[in-house]
Formats: C-alpha cells, structure tokens, sequence
C-alpha cells in the first residue's frame, strides 16, 4: 500500500515537471516569437536600449573590473605555486592569458551580471507586473515587449562583449602584475608566452560565449519578471529564480560551447 | 457596442467565470457589482484582451477580439480607456510622462504643443492643478493617483472607458468626488462606461444598467429600479449591505 502510493507521488511529480517545463518552453518562445515581431519597431526600442546599455555597461565596469582583476591575480599566483622545477617561466603566462580569455573573462563577467542585471530586470519587471504596469501599457495599446523587454534584452546581449574585453584586459593586466612580483618573470618572458600559445580565433571564441551569455542573462530575468505573480513575494521568488536559471545556464552554455567550438 | 458571449474562465482549478453573458449599449454607462474576489475584474479585462476567455466571446464594435491581429488589437485597445484599480501609474514617469503615454495617436503624440495642452486639460478634467505634471506617482497621495490614472485614461479620446473599482480604498469623501468624476466624464465626453465595483451606493449613482456577478455568472440585470424591486434573495441580500438609504438617479 505504502509502496503503491509512493509510487504515485513519483508519477505526479514527473507529471507535474514535466507540465511546467512544457509550459515555461510554449511561453519563452511565445515570448522570443513577439521580440522578433517587435524589432521593426525600432523608434520605440532605440532609445530605452541606449538608456539600459549605459546602465548595464557603465553601472558594471566597477564591480567586472574588481572581479577580473582579483581572478587574473590570483591565477598568476596559482600558476607560480603549479610551475615549479623544469617548467620555463613564460609558459605560466600562456596559462594566464588563456584562462581569462577562454573562460574567467566570460563566463565571472556573465556570473557577475546574472546577478547584478539578471536581478534588477526580472526585480523591475516582476514589480510592473503585479503592480499592473505592464497592463497598464498594454491597455494603452502599445507592445510591452518593445517597450520593456527589448531593449533590456538587445542593451545586454551588445554590453556583455564589450564587457568581457574590459574584464579580458583588467584581467590579464592584473595577471601580469602578479606574475611580475611572486614569479619574477619579466615582461619580455610574459609577452613571449602570451604571443606563444595565442590564437585569434580564442578571440572570436571568447567573444561567442560572451554574446551567448548576455542571451542568456537578459532574456531569462526579462521571462521570469513577466511570468510574476502574486506580490511581493513574488517578485522576491522571480528574481531568485531568475539569478540561479541564468547561472546555471551559463555553466551549460559554457559547456556546451566548448564541446562544439574548441572541438574537443 | 460591447457584448460579451458565453465566457468561461478558470485559473487553476479555480472556476471564476461559468458562461457569462453580458452586453453594454453604445453611449451607457453600465455597473457592474459583486462582492470582492468574484471576478469582476477578470471580466473587465476580456473587453480590451489582456485576458483571454477559455471559452466563448467578446465583440467589441462588432470585432471578436479574440480573432484580432497584433495591430487591430493595438487599435482596439487605443480607443478602449482603462482606469486600473491602484492607478498602474509607470513610477519612473512623472505625471505628465504618464498622462502623454495615454495620447495613443501616433502624430499627436509626438507633436509637443499638443501633448502639453492635451496633458493640461486632461488634469483639468479631473480637477487636478498644472503643477501636478511635474511630480512623480510616490508623491501623490490615493485619491491623486486615481485621478491621474483617469486622466491617462482619457489622454487619448477613447469612445470605451473601463473602470476597474475606482472608488476602492477611498475615504468616503474621496469616492465621492470619484463618483462625481465617472458621471461628469460620461456626460462631457460621451463614453460607453462599463464600471466595476463592489460599492453599491456609488454604483446606483453612476451607472443607467446594474449587473450583479455572482458565482461565475450575471444574477440579475437591469436598470437600478428594476433592481431594487428584484424579488431574488440573492440580490436583495447583496444591496441592502449598502442600501439603507434611498438613492436618487
């Protein structure tokens, strides 16, 4: 008896995940189709997407910068404890540069703004929605998605490179401050090994993982403000969720992405 | 002409509206009443599609609006005004910002003149003073904020005016002075009206039709003295609540 109806929570529970996976599915590419039925409507969005992109890239340069900075200084400091004995010294900056290239640079900066934007959107939105904003606009009859959605969306999506190259540089700059002080190296060694193992293309791949990203931490927090219901707790339970689905996205993104562009 | 035909709704297991029929006439002003959590908004907000029925009709000016493309509905819903209950005043706007999204035509709208005389005389209409366009949603009080979210409401001429309990949460002598904005501005501007409300007073002041929902469905309908003289103990038991003085239309 017990085991029959343990057997039927399981069945209700795969049930319901998978309803409400269906139904998150149906709706986020309902909500992708009207952003792409909106983008004609540029005198609309065009001006909102300047105002969050000066938001975005300007109000994160701070918090990227000391993320990067801190991240390139302390891969240098661990490649000093890893290269030891009969290792060549510039073969620890050919390990900083590409560690903040291919991966700390992107995939800390999209951490960081899944928090800092990824919250404020779905925060702003979710408020908007249970406070009837959103179908205060509508009734006025213009689209909330060129209004709201897309230029939040188009802002961060544009920002997140521009970003990335900032942290990239901070990064490796830092990288190379600490290399210089706790592994003696010198700069002619630190641009030896950092031309040594360079490739353009890493640049291009760091750049499509950047682009990626910045999908992923505006459309996400932009979904669930919109899907907000019942209050303030709700708000609250949106931009939760919102912060850890585009965390975990970026990690699957960033999984994903080298499997199928490094080839490996 | 609004009619609505059959509408069923549901949230969840929740039955909210069972077959509802309803219809307002052009130029009338219609309440319509029920006791809060009932639905009354939910159906309100079927006439201008921000909710869509699970089953039946809505006709506005002879358009299913359910069947309307992107852009007819956006036409639709410009000649519809809505009075939200709590303003959905945009925070981050001033007053005037406000009021100017409410200006749906496209030239007038980006014409300035325009805007600002359009603004001017809309906070006029709801006697608020021309200082009011520059401040911000958080600096007014209730009553303001209903009365700017009247007069985007009214911003872009509609022929429809839908209020959504414009007297909830009110001192009584801020409902009155809503209630004598809703009969001036259906006089002045000659709207169809539909109003919802659980105010029973307020409702027979304003409205020339009075709908009672109840259960997911119209109880009674009629002009206010054919409601009064109702026999049914259900709509008798809902006025008398509020109806122990006498009325005058």
């Amino acid at each position: 008896m017990e085991s029959h109806s343990v057997t039927l929570d399981v069945r209700r529970l795969v049930g319901r995940f998978s309803l409400r996976s269906t139904s998150h599915v149906g709706r986020v590419s309902y909500l992708l189709l009207e952003m792409a039925r909106a983008v004609p409507e540029w005198r609309i969005w065009m001006p909102r997407m300047f105002e969050q992109a000066s938001n975005v890239g300007y109000g994160s340069l701070f918090i990227v910068g000391l993320t990067a900075g801190f991240a390139g200084a302390v891969t240098s400091l661990q490649a000093g404890y890893q290269f030891t004995g009969s290792i060549p010294v510039y073969f620890a900056a050919g390990v900083i540069v590409e560690s903040i290239i291919l991966e700390l640079g992107p995939v800390l900066t999209a951490l960081v703004l899944a928090g800092r934007i990824g919250a404020r959107y779905a925060a702003e939105l979710g408020t908007m929605r249970v406070t009837e904003q959103i179908d205060a606009l509508e009734s006025l009859g213009r689209s909330s998605v060129s209004h709201l959605v897309l230029p939040r969306v188009i802002a961060g999506t544009l920002m997140l490179p521009v970003l990335v190259v900032f942290a990239d540089l901070v990064g490796i700059g830092a990288g190379w401050v600490a290399a210089k002080g706790s592994l003696e190296m010198t700069n002619a060694d630190f641009t030896y090994g950092a031309q040594y193992f360079f490739k353009t293309w890493d640049l291009w791949y760091s750049m499509i993982k950047a682009f990626a990203f910045g999908l992923a931490i505006t459309i996400v927090p932009c979904y669930m403000g919109f899907s907000t219901q019942q209050g303030a707790e709700g708000v609250g339970r949106s931009t939760t969720a919102a912060v850890v689905s585009a965390s975990v996205l970026i990690l699957f993104l960033d999984a994903a992405l080298a499997k199928v562009l490094l080839k490996t | 002409m609004i009619e609505l035909k059959h509408i069923s709704k549901r949230f969840g297991d929740l039955v909210v509206l069972d077959g509802v029929d309803f219809e307002v006439r052009q130029g009338e002003t219609v309440a319509l009443l029920g006791p809060s959590g009932v639905g009354k908004s939910v159906l309100l907000k079927h006439i201008n599609g921000l909710i869509h029925p699970d089953a039946g009709e809505v006709w506005v000016d002879r358009m299913k609006v359910g069947a309307l493309k992107r852009k007819e509905l956006s036409r639709l819903r410009s000649r519809i005004g809505y009075v939200f209950q709590n303003g959905a005043l945009f925070d981050s706007l001033t007053v005037f910002d406000n009021i100017q999204l409410g200006i749906t035509d496209e030239a007038a709208s980006e014409d300035e003149v325009y805007c600002r005389d359009r603004v001017r005389q809309c906070l006029d209409h709801v006697n608020l003073p021309p200082e009011t366009a520059h401040k911000y949603p958080a600096e007014l009080s209730g009553g303001m904020r209903k009365r700017v979210g009247i007069a985007r409401a009214i911003a872009g001429q509609p022929t429809y005016l839908l209020w959504d309990e414009p007297t909830s949460g009110l001192d009584p002598v801020n409902a009155d002075i809503i209630d004598s904005l809703v009969e001036k501005l259906d006089d002045e501007l000659g709207v169809t009206s539909v109003v919802v409300t659980h105010d029973v007073r307020g409702a027979f002041r304003v409205a020339d039709r009075i709908a009672l929902l109840r259960d997911g469905r119209i109880r009674a309908m009629g002009t206010p003295a054919e409601l009064r003289a109702s026999t049914d103990p259900a709509v008798q038991q809902f006025l008398e609540r509020d109806l122990t003085i006498p009325v005058a239309h």
